[in-house]
């Protein structure tokens, strides 16, 4: 057996009635990919954050290279070589790639010594690692992809051994993950240890060597990837079978409910998001639109709800003309029985400082079952909120705590719960389950299809494929802008992921 | 990464901690006073006896806590909204205006709570009128509220002493300020109040004026808190973009809460015009809409936080008076220091004792136990 790079014994971490770690011991072997998944809310955070020192344990030991250390701060981890990119990069967009990653070490008041420094060693890093980036790029012009090898190149730079990824696949594309992938394996050849969080299965399949589940602040198992398949980890993970796939009949279209036509939609920035788009969503079927993220489906979506102004183009909302150019009010949409669930729901679906209860009237305030005149009857509100946390199964069942208290997948069903309790004819879903765990993933996915059986027509953007796939009866897919191509739920990822990097079928076949 | 949050007890958010930071402020206050050489016991026991000993220092006290209840309402609302009303001042000296026209004209005519009414409908459209201006600037142009409403508040500093000067001030007279107003412009005082106690006014210009912050204060909770346009006003202050999603006009209800604002600003005008002085003077709001930021401040917005802290300057104002008039080492600037430690302490450095008070909690209440569900902070 090899060597251990570092080593939990025993970690436990409370924050007050909370117990995030309990009794938590890890054993990472050097020169290995050693995984981590969990559900959201299961304490992969915590037990990072206090490897890397951004919280003391209760109790336990950390030991690294078989010898103990006490981290207190992140300057310790680093100085025993630990090393952490974070799933939100800490990295200052308008410095450039020396700067970030000279930021923190520049040893002297004058900097040309630093950065002359920090040039040669990033030449030998991009020698020895093959982790090739311009060093004088400003950070924010780099895509995103490249942003992240920054950060890798920080901790590397800074003599990390062991490198810890936080979800680091969560804003790339697939072939910038893939790339990932390839940079990840090849540090591990060359003897350095990586410990990757993440809650998608699949990376852990395709990269790890070993893999630890969390569940509830524990660590449940410790396996060899090899020894293992996704479905057993996602049943260690949830503690019981789930569905991976969704159990749907075939659609009865009807009429059409939604038609959009030659819809176009600009940035802030100006910069042409959605190009001259149509489509429409009939009684009865769920449409699902992929692509990978920036590619025009949020503008879209926005466009759809009232919230961003289109250019050109005309939508047809359940017979009647709504002027997209002009911008609809999202209030009047509502009434007419247009219902949205928007992606970023932390910024757009809920007000997190919010009750839960307030959150469960957003957007539907003016209602006149919720109060008299001007005033809002606290005793309807709650009333309503109960209904619908009673009918998601929202936890825990508290309408007057705290929105920012619910965990990522019971703040979805809030969203989701107050979207479809008022049984709109229309449904705009975006990304429905990012960021919840695999428990709440079914739940939503069984009532979206419930809605699509009582006849209702939906239109779902969602960046992960297999969503898109098991819950569509029509996929279109989005890219720059355009819709690249219409396709039926049984197309292979293959092609679809194709489609999605816009490269046509013609092309593909050539 | 932030750290973990962990929710204190309403007693220890809204009671524990604000008193702390007032006893922090109160020592360090103490320190300066035995630094210029006087006993800080015997200051305090000044200050509390010029502010609450007697009749007339009490009376005094709730006035002046009249104007910071109006005022710190009107900084509240417009937090709540997402809006740093610094302009209170401006709105307030204007809200003057329209309290005076009404007094002016109708101050022979018609009796003082038929003149009332309506001096707080005009003090009120005034002010509002007022904030509307940066209102609007901010919601359609962007111009952010806290430039617009300070330079406003010079803007109005320079119209009033223009239409003091000359327009307002009678024929023949040396200073800049309106006639006095007679009987139907003038406020009762609460005389009758104080000899229910068996205590007496003792001149303090303690006015009707009070009741009406009271009420505006209950009426501002049922604001924010009751009606569908709080809701609006809350939800556009914590997220802008969830407004937007909600289908809610940022341009109205920007405009409209700063108008609110700006309206309880102009009420406060009507305790020292009305109520005390009986005629506009320059500058008469002496400070109260900048004390009011610091009175939102402390009293986090809620009405029910804002009375006490209110009560909290009212009483500095009063006691510090009385203390700088009793010890002479002590001198009016002394005061303002000691008030500035309060703002300091309880304003701005308002969560500097919550990670010690909270973790001490902490120990006392949970003891590490079994069977609870693990949370993964955000």
């Amino acid at each position: 057996m090899a060597d251990p790079a570092i080593e939990l014994i025993n970690i436990d971490k409370s924050f007050g009635a909370v117990r995030a770690n309990k009794s938590i011991n890890l054993r990472v072997d050097k020169g290995t990919i050693h995984g981590i998944v969990g559900e959201n809310g299961a304490g992969k955070s915590t037990l990072m954050s206090i490897i890397y020192g951004f919280y003391q344990a209760d109790a336990g030991e950390i030991r690294v290279g078989g010898r103990k250390v006490s981290i207190s701060d992140p300057n310790v981890a680093i100085s025993s070589g630990i090393g952490m990119v974070h799933q939100h990069f800490m990295l200052v967009d308008n410095f450039t790639v020396i700067e970030n990653v000279m930021l923190g070490a520049e040893q002297s008041p004058l900097l040309a010594a630093g950065i002359q420094r920090v040039r040669d060693e990033l030449k030998r890093l991009e020698r020895e690692h093959n982790l090739e980036v311009d060093p004088d790029a400003v950070v924010e012009e780099l895509p995103v992809g490249l942003q992240q090898r920054v950060e890798i190149l920080k901790a590397l730079y800074r003599g990390a051994d062991i490198l810890i990824l936080d979800e680091p696949t969560g804003v790339l594309t697939p072939a910038e993950a893939d790339h990932l992938f390839e940079v990840l394996k090849q540090l591990r050849a060359e003897g350095k240890t990586i410990i990757l969080i993440t809650h998608k299965l699949r990376e852990i399949m395709a990269i790890t060597d070993a893999v630890s589940v969390m569940r509830r602040g524990e660590i449940v198992a410790t396996v060899k990837t090899a020894e293992t398949n996704a479905g057993a980890l996602a049943e260690l993970m949830v503690g019981r079978r789930v569905l991976l796939h969704v159990d749907k009949g075939p659609a009865e279209p009807g009429a059409v409910k939604l038609k959009v036509e030659h819809l176009s939609v600009r940035d802030a920035r100006r910069v042409k998001m959605v190009d001259d788009v149509s489509f429409e969503v009939r009684a009865g079927e769920i449409v699902g639109i992929a692509g990978v993220a920036g590619n025009g489906q949020s503008e879209l979506l926005e466009a759809l709800s009232g919230i961003r102004r289109a250019e050109a183009g005309s939508v047809r909302l359940l017979d009647r003309e709504i002027d997209p150019i002009k911008g609809a009010d999202p209030g009047a949409l509502r009434a007419m029985g247009l219902a949205h669930v928007p992606e970023d729901r932390h910024h757009m679906g809920l007000v997190l400082p919010f009750s839960e209860s307030e959150n469960a009237i957003l957007g539907y305030h003016r209602d006149a079952d919720l109060g008299r005149g001007v005033f809002l009857d606290p005793a309807a509100v709650r009333r309503r909120a109960a209904r619908e946390i009673e009918d998601f199964d929202i936890r825990p069942p508290d309408c007057r705590l705290k929105t920012s208290n619910f965990s990522g997948g019971n703040q979805q069903k809030i969203v989701l719960a107050r979207e479809m309790e008022r049984d709109p004819e229309v449904l705009l879903i975006g990304q429905p389950t990012r960021g919840v765990d695999v428990g709440a993933i079914e739940f939503i996915h069984r009532r979206i299809v419930a809605m699509r059986d009582a006849g209702k027509a939906i239109l779902l953007v969602s960046v992960e494929l297999d969503e898109i796939r098991s819950l569509s009866d029509r996929i279109l897919v989005m890219f720059a802008g355009r819709i690249v191509g219409e396709r039926g739920p049984e197309t292979s990822e293959n092609e679809l992921g194709l489609l999605m990097a816009g490269v046509t079928s013609q092309e593909a076949a050539e | 990464m932030s750290r973990p949050y962990v929710k204190l007890p309403a007693w220890i958010e809204y009671g524990l901690i604000p008193i702390a930071n007032v006893a922090v402020a109160f020592i360090v206050a103490g320190l300066v006073v035995l630094l210029v050489g006087e006993s800080p016991v015997e200051a305090a026991k000044l200050m509390l006896y010029g502010a609450f000993g007697y009749g007339g220092g009490i009376a005094f006290t709730l006035y002046y806590t009249t104007n910071f209840i109006l005022t710190g309402l009107s900084v509240a609302v417009a937090f709540h909204g997402g809006l740093f009303n610094i302009g209170s001042e401006g709105q307030a000296y204007i809200g003057g205006l329209g309290c005076a026209l009404v007094a002016l004209n109708l101050d022979t005519v018609l009796p003082w709570w038929v003149n009332f009414p309506l001096a707080v409908i005009a003090s009120f459209v005034f002010g509002a009128a007022w904030a509307f201006i940066p209102g609007w600037l901010q919601a359609r142009r962007g111009s952010h509220v806290v430039i617009t409403t300070i330079m406003f508040n010079f803007i109005a500093s320079a119209l009033m002493v223009y239409l003091l000067v000359g327009m307002l001030k009678p024929m023949g007279s040396m200073a800049p300020e309106t006639r006095t107003f007679q009987a139907g412009g003038q406020l009762p005082k609460l005389d009758w109040l104080f000899t229910l106690f068996g205590s007496s006014l003792g001149g303090a210009p303690l006015n009707v004026s009070f009741f009406l912050a009271l009420l505006a204060a209950f009426l501002v909770w049922v604001l924010i808190w009751r009606t569908r346009l709080g809701y609006e006003i809350r939800t556009l202050g914590f997220s802008p973009s969830a407004a937007r999603y909600a289908g809610m006009s940022q341009t109205k209800v920007v405009v409209i809460t700063m108008m609110i604002s700006g309206g309880l600003a102009g009420l406060m005008a009507l305790n020292p015009v009305m109520g005390d002085q009986a005629r506009v003077q320059i500058d008469f709001p002496a400070g109260a809409g900048f004390v009011g930021i610091a009175v939102a401040l402390m009293g986090r917005g809620h009405p029910a936080g804002i009375i006490p802290a209110a009560l909290l300057f009212g009483m500095l104002y009063q006691g510090g008076a009385e203390l700088a008039f009793d010890m002479p080492n002590i001198s009016r600037d002394m005061i303002v220091i000691i008030q500035g430690l309060v703002i300091l302490f309880a304003g701005a450095m308002e969560n500097m004792l919550r990670p010690g008070i909270g973790a001490a909690f902490q120990f006392v209440r949970f003891r590490p136990s079994k069977d609870v569900q693990a949370e993964e902070p955000r």
